[in-house]
């Protein structure tokens, strides 16, 4: 299965030179789970470049700071974190107004969910699910709870990287995005076969948060900046799309 | 060409735990009693290529009103669009790889979009095991769909692949669409 990255492809919003091919046996679900035929081309057409507008009756107020969102009997342990960046279209433009979801792992490794088997404690005071808006820049900020890595089976001794699952939902159909934030420096990323599925080594990287000092806050918690950029940009939003 | 500072970011699988955070009760519930459109349920499965039922994928959903209007600046008719129809839902599946989604018939294309377009809903899954999601569409077996120019590129087996059927069930339409993701019977998954 090849998607179609002929020289077609520079009309289609996604960039297949980044995104990874369906099939990548070293993610052994991908064996049953990838398409095999050929990918077919869409014309961008009204139903791709509309999407549901996001505002702020899609958040509440804590709703970004997984800290206190789910606070029962005090505070959720683990290392604090202050996570910052924009999205951004293809051409570079902020996307105001992106409904970002995270959802991640605790500090021991251990989501809140029926399936997680991993022996690993429930945090009482943190469930590891957020959500915010981007405001006209593009920016958003979220503070948690760095994340434990996490075995899953997929292998031999095979353990998760550290990392923040995020949902990223643009202007329209076309700048929606799901992926995951890593740490830099995590000795686990080398063999994980989710990240590595990714085939170039550039756009890996680009899964990486950066740790900045200027977003660290004395006494508080350590700050990283993790910038998104979403397909779609190519053409403005007020094209018109008879067609 | 894209400028090179801004290339995009990789896609990851949304994997097994998102549930908590994408799901909410309700979201797969898009009309009110407001919304104006004929009610139909679609309903379906979620199947990997041994044919076994996906129990954790994630299907979003993108359509317009029953006179075929988005509520999006990007539609030039959107003032007109029903206020009391948003046009997005999510359903994951359960145990057994099912899904479903309340929703209204879509309206077709405006005249003047092209002759012969057929009314659709947008569909994206997500699962464990999905690197970056799938793009589909639902196409309704009793509609006009003869000359949409996008089913007529499909060879019958893909046109077939992306056709609701109508079952009769309970108090308005059921539509049967079934989501294969892999195999002779796969479903036409869209570059969009
Ligand atoms: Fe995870």
């Amino acid at each position: 299965m090849e998607p179609s990255n002929d020289e077609s492809s520079s009309d289609r919003s996604l960039d297949w030179t980044v995104h990874l091919p369906y099939l990548h046996p070293p993610y052994a679900s991908t064996v049953t789970r990838a398409p095999r035929r050929r990918l077919v081309p869409l014309p961008e057409c009204l139903a791709s470049v509309t999407g549901p507008a996001f505002g702020a009756g899609d958040v509440d107020a804590l709703d970004d700071d997984l800290t206190r969102n789910a606070v029962r009997t005090g505070e959720p342990l683990g290392e604090r974190i202050i996570v910052i960046g924009r999205v951004l279209d293809g051409a570079g433009r902020p996307v105001p107004n992106a409904l970002l979801e995270v959802w991640q792992a605790n500090s021991a490794g251990r989501y809140i969910h029926g399936h997680d088997q991993h022996d690993a404690p429930l945090d009482p005071n943190f469930t590891g699910t957020g959500r915010c808006l981007t405001d006209a820049d593009g920016a958003y900020r979220f503070t948690t709870i760095r994340p434990g890595a996490y075995p899953w089976r997929n292998h031999e001794n095979a353990w998760r990287p550290s990392h923040i699952h995020f949902s990223v939902c643009g202007r329209n159909f076309l700048e929606r995005l799901v992926t995951q934030m890593y740490f830099p420096g995590d000795p686990l990323l080398v063999l994980d076969p989710i990240y590595n599925s990714v085939p170039d080594e550039r756009a890996k990287q680009r899964l990486l948060a950066a740790y900045d000092h200027g977003v660290t806050r004395p006494e508080w918690a350590l700050g990283y900046r993790f910038d998104i950029v979403v397909a779609g940009g190519r053409r403005t939003p007020f094209e018109d799309y008879h067609r | 060409m894209m400028n090179a500072t801004r290339r995009q970011t990789p896609s990851q699988t949304v994997g097994p735990f998102f549930h908590d955070t994408l799901v909410s009760e309700g979201g797969n519930i898009l009309v009110e009693d407001a919304t104006r459109g004929e009610r139909i349920r679609i309903f379906g499965s979620v199947l990997d290529g041994d044919g076994v039922p996906v129990p954790d994928a994630l299907l979003e959903i993108w359509q317009p009103d029953a006179r075929g209007l988005y509520p999006h600046t990007s539609d030039p008719r959107a003032e007109e669009a029903d206020e009391a129809f948003r046009g997005f839902g999510r359903a994951a599946t359960d145990n057994d790889g099912l899904y479903w989604f309340e929703t209204i018939k879509p309206g077709g294309p405006a005249p003047e979009a092209g002759a012969g377009q057929a009314p659709f809903v947008s569909v994206r899954v997500f699962a464990r095991g999905l690197l970056i999601h799938v793009v589909t569409r639902i196409y309704f077996e009793d509609e006009t769909n003869d000359a949409d120019p996008v089913l007529s590129r499909l060879d019958p087996e893909g046109r077939t692949s992306l056709l609701a059927r109508r079952e009769e069930g309970g108090p308005h339409a059921h539509y049967r669409f079934d989501v294969i993701l892999q195999g002779p019977n796969e479903t036409v998954f869209f570059d969009v």
